[in-house]
């Protein structure tokens, strides 16, 4: 168990520069999922933890000792990798013991430990197989038992689930979880898949453009989204979003062609802002209501215990998700009735929260 | 697929056939004419029907040429070249790949050059260099004035000398100098997915840990085969032997068919001549046929 | 190619490769270098002084009919037997790669000369060509004096030329046919589904795909025609009749070790490799189009 302390970290590979600046703090024991988008830097940000990439600026510390100038073995993180990555000329004993026996531990003490691993992650029968002749899932479980075996302070997974197939990744998901809670080690865990990030997350980091958009719990950053790419990145389908403009009463969407009244606005009229609505939140109406936004519905998307309508706003593209049995034919026009409560403001010039926005909504008024 | 083509199925087996005929009559011409007593040998046309001398041509031929320790050497300097550049070259190619040390493109090009003239273009200086192996490091010596400094400081004349004619070594080392080898290992490291090699340092591997623990092992194939082209290459050589070894005591196998015939102009005793021959070409017909796999595999690989 | 992932401590790099240096410093670059300043020079073989000659040895070189006769035999040798080599081997590799019925036999097969040593098969087309014993002595019988290999030049050249074309046949079947089967068979399954018949698909498809074979095979085949014919003509030829068969890699040798005239035999040496060297950058200049290629 160890705690991470990364301060100012950047990255750069030769002219560009792929990490920014990146400060985050990992508690002891905590299990801490780095999402987002490929090309981000959530995975260069990840080997620089792991010791396998030069880091450019900045430190990074484990239990309070900086790593930066150490070699991967010495700073006591074990990492599973992507593709796994297990030696496919080595049994599965002999790739789970490997690190012990460049340690040199002794041969009977290897052994146990092996056999220990082996135990938790059900490979027993499998030791002596080769990779070549696992199952994915199985590979998988040796890549975890061979990061497991060395006791270490830090557990890097490295994306280690995006090769399975879906139901696979669903139980290895779980299983990790499980494990998490036994060894309590400190763990940080790279994915670009959010029902993953979601699901596994202590605290989640959203990561874009070699820059951390925010951190928090997976409720903190579904609830309330730092940015405009935290609020369309998380959460399927995406947050609509809808341009506008602020003016003395209310705001004016989509050019001037809808309007959302609103008591008092905290902004200077004349801002131009996004607003963020999910598709969850939206609820069907029909066209008549009063307050209600008329739409023309474009396609509906059937998913078993509830369907996704995707709607034309007045050429803009909005999407609405509900579970109640309806069934708007294409073409037909529906309303969409939507709650202050769940809309969301972001700058229009630099993307970010603008909370003071939105406490100015005093009740419904649309 | 389907497709109907009886036409050129016919010459495609025709042609086949006749390819496979011109392709193994040589192997079968000489066997037959190795049975043959010295009459029948030379009888025009030469009967295809086997005769019946086969062991004593075979016989005749391994006591005139001496031929039993001669594939002996052939054997010690073909197996040595083929461990010599299995060993060295994965050594090379290691270095070359997975370090990034000042001078590495210098030296990558220093090798690759060695590629592009083979042994028998550069053959005089290279004999002589033999001769007295040392004699490069002399005049190194000589020439920034080491040598000197040495004698006035110790009194000791430096003179290198090591000849290596008749040697095994003179054999083996000029032919392992080259860098077929080092490519083939270079193209196939190259291929070594990253992940493994930061798999082994999040293992606690070093350079020299991994070398021996995962890439040499997951080499065995490319070894196999490079083992095999070198075996083959070795066996074969014939002008560097024939000017290197002038005592019979390290001669090679191949050399030695020149002793089974006269000069130019005279009439060889063919059913010796290619009992010789069958016995000088059977090892590496033995050797491409056991290991066609690693052959093929390692030839393609050159193309790369 | 570059690795991405590299090990940053370099004294196991370095170390690693001292013994490669040195073997090539030794048996390369040193013999090299020795070979340009022997062919700028004049010495009394092991041992006497050097004589700074500048560029008189070449000089006397290109001047000697002999040497020209020479140069005119390795490339008559080298453009007779590579086509020869690798038409032949083109052709079978394209019928095997039909897969018709004992495709297995030939690719087996096809391959063994390659592993004969050229003096051995030089010795065993000595036999086979010879005027008097050999099978064309059927030939001579009906009709004397149309084949003689130890009078007739033409003759010696047709000799050596069927032996290599018969070992390299061998060689170069591997490529073509590893060419061939790389091919993806939906490709020409493909054509197969346009219309396309067997040999407008060979025309159309799978000759265009292997042209990059086909220019690496060349330049190994002419490479590998200036040295490994050495067997060959020392059996079967010996240079002769009359110079007719006396390739450059020959020559070097009986002016070097037989006449001892080494500064002659370095000057020929270092034409040589200029050749060869020429050859390689062709090679690469093919090399950068295969990449366009694919």
């Amino acid at each position: 168990m160890a705690s991470i302390a990364i301060r100012d970290v950047k990255k750069n590979y030769a002219k560009t520069q792929v990490v920014h600046g990146v400060d985050l703090d990992f508690a002891s024991g905590e299990f801490v999922v780095i999402l987002g988008p490929s090309g981000c830097g959530k995975s260069t940000l990840l080997r620089m933890i792991a010791g396998l990439e030069e880091i450019s600026g900045g430190t990074i510390a484990i239990d309070g000792t900086v790593v930066n100038k150490l070699e991967p073995r010495q700073r006591g993180c074990a990492m599973v990798f992507q593709n796994y990555a297990l030696y496919p000329h080595m049994s599965v004993a002999q790739n789970i013991g490997y690190s012990l026996k460049v340690a040199g531990v002794p041969a009977g003490e290897r052994n146990q430990r092996i056999q220990a691993v082996a135990r938790m992650l059900e490979l027993e029968h499998l030791l002596e197989r080769k990779p070549m002749a696992l199952s994915g899932g199985q590979r998988q479980r040796v890549a975890m038992g061979r990061a497991m075996i060395r006791e270490p302070k830090v557990f890097l997974f490295d994306e280690p689930l995006s090769n399975l197939d879906a139901k696979l990744r669903v139980q290895m998901r779980s299983e990790i979880r499980k494990l998490h809670r036994r060894l309590n080690a400190t763990s940080v865990f790279v994915t670009h898949d959010q029902v993953e990030a979601m699901t596994l997350a202590d605290r989640l980091v959203v990561m874009n453009g070699g820059r951390v958009e925010q951190v928090g719990t997976p409720g903190e950053i579904y609830t309330r989204p730092a940015s405009r790419f935290v609020a369309t990145f998380v959460g399927a389908p995406a947050m609509n979003i809808l341009e506008g403009t602020v003016e003395r009463d209310g705001l004016s969407l989509l050019g001037g062609s809808r309007r959302l009244a609103t008591a008092r606005v905290g902004l200077p009229v004349g801002t131009k802002v996004a607003m963020g609505i999910r598709p969850e939140a939206v609820r069907l109406v029909a066209p008549e209501t009063a307050g209600a936004l008329k739409a023309t519905v474009d396609l509906v998307e059937e998913l078993g215990a509830g369907r996704v309508i995707y709607v034309d706003l007045d050429g803009a593209p909005f999407s609405v998700m509900t579970s109640e049995a309806v069934h708007p034919e294409p073409g037909s026009t529906v309303g969409l009735k939507i709650s202050p409560d769940d809309m969301h403001f972001f700058s229009s010039e630099t993307g970010t929260r603008l909370d003071v926005f939105k406490a100015s909504v005093p009740e419904p008024a649309l | 697929m389907v497709e109907r083509t009886p036409i050129l199925n016919f010459f495609t087996h025709l042609i086949l056939f006749i390819g496979f005929v011109f392709c193994i009559a040589p192997f079968v011409v000489v066997a037959i004419a190795a049975s043959h007593n010295l009459k029948d040998v030379n009888d025009v046309p030469m009967s295809l029907l086997p005769g019946s001398d086969f062991w004593v041509n075979i016989k005749t031929a391994w006591t005139t040429a001496d031929l039993g320790p001669k594939l002996l050497n052939s054997f010690i300097v073909a197996a040595g070249v083929a461990a010599g550049k299995v060993i060295i070259s994965a050594l090379t190619a290691f270095a070359i790949v997975y370090f990034r040390f000042p001078g590495r493109i210098f030296i990558f090009w220093l090798i690759f050059v060695t590629l592009m003239l083979p042994l028998e273009v550069r053959i005089v200086p290279t004999y002589a260099v033999v001769a007295n192996v040392l004699a490069p490091y002399q005049a190194i010596l000589d020439a920034t004035g080491l040598s000197w400094l040495i004698e006035k400081v110790s009194g000791v004349q430096v003179s290198l000398n090591l000849g290596l004619l008749n040697s095994y070594t003179g054999l083996i080392l000029p032919l392992v100098a080259t860098a077929t080898g080092t490519f083939l290992y270079r193209q196939f490291f190259l291929t070594v997915p990253d992940e493994l090699t930061e798999a082994a340092r999040m293992d606690g591997a070093g350079p020299l840990r991994f070398f021996i623990d995962v890439l040499l092992p997951l080499s065995r194939n490319n070894m196999a085969a490079l083992g095999t082209i070198m075996f083959l290459w070795a066996w074969n050589q014939y002008l560097w032997p024939l000017l290197i070894t002038t005592d019979q005591s390290h001669a090679m196998a191949v050399t030695e068919l020149k002793s089974l015939i006269p000069n130019v102009g005279g009439t060889p005793e063919w059913h010796i001549a290619m009992a010789g021959t069958l016995i000088v070409m059977l090892p590496p017909l033995i050797v491409v046929v056991f290991m066609q796999r690693w052959l093929v595999r390692g030839l393609i690989a050159t193309e790369k | 190619m570059e690795k991405r992932v590299t090990f940053a401590s370099w004294t196991i790099g370095i170390l690693f490769a001292v013994p490669q240096l040195l073997l090539i410093f030794t048996f390369f670059y040193w013999p090299a270098g020795q070979a340009v300043y022997w062919s700028l020079t004049l010495q009394q073989p092991w041992g006497g002084g050097n004589i700074w000659v500048g560029l008189d040895n070449f000089r006397s070189i290109l001047a000697n009919a002999d040497y020209w006769n020479s140069i005119t035999a390795s490339l008559v040798f080298a453009g007779i037997s590579t086509g020869l080599a690798m038409f032949i081997a083109l052709v079978l590799a394209a019928l095997t790669d039909r897969q018709l019925a004992g495709s297995r036999l030939y690719r087996v097969v096809l391959i063994w000369p390659y592993g004969i040593a050229a003096p051995a098969l030089a010795m065993a087309f000595r036999f086979i060509l010879a005027p008097e014993a050999g099978f064309l002595a059927v030939v001579n019988k009906g009709w004397p004096g149309f084949w003689d290999p130890g009078l007739d030049g033409a003759d010696a050249m047709a000799s050596i030329i069927i032996a290599f074309s018969w070992k390299y046949v061998g060689y170069n079947f591997i490529f073509f046919l590893a060419a061939f089967q790389a091919i993806p068979r939906s490709l020409i399954e493909a054509a197969a589904m346009d219309g396309s018949g067997v040999i407008r698909r060979f025309w159309d498809i799978q000759f265009p795909l292997i042209t990059p074979t086909i220019f690496f095979l060349l330049v190994i085949n002419i490479t590998e025609s200036f040295q490994d014919s050495f067997g060959i003509v020392d059996i079967m030829t010996s240079g002769g009749p009359a110079n007719a068969t006396n390739l450059m890699v020959y020559k070097i040798y009986s002016d070097g070790f037989k006449g001892l005239d080494y500064s002659g035999a370095a000057a020929q040496s270092i034409i040589l490799m200029v050749l060869i060297v020429l050859l390689t950058i062709v090679q690469f200049r093919f090399i950068e189009r295969r990449v366009h290629y694919r």
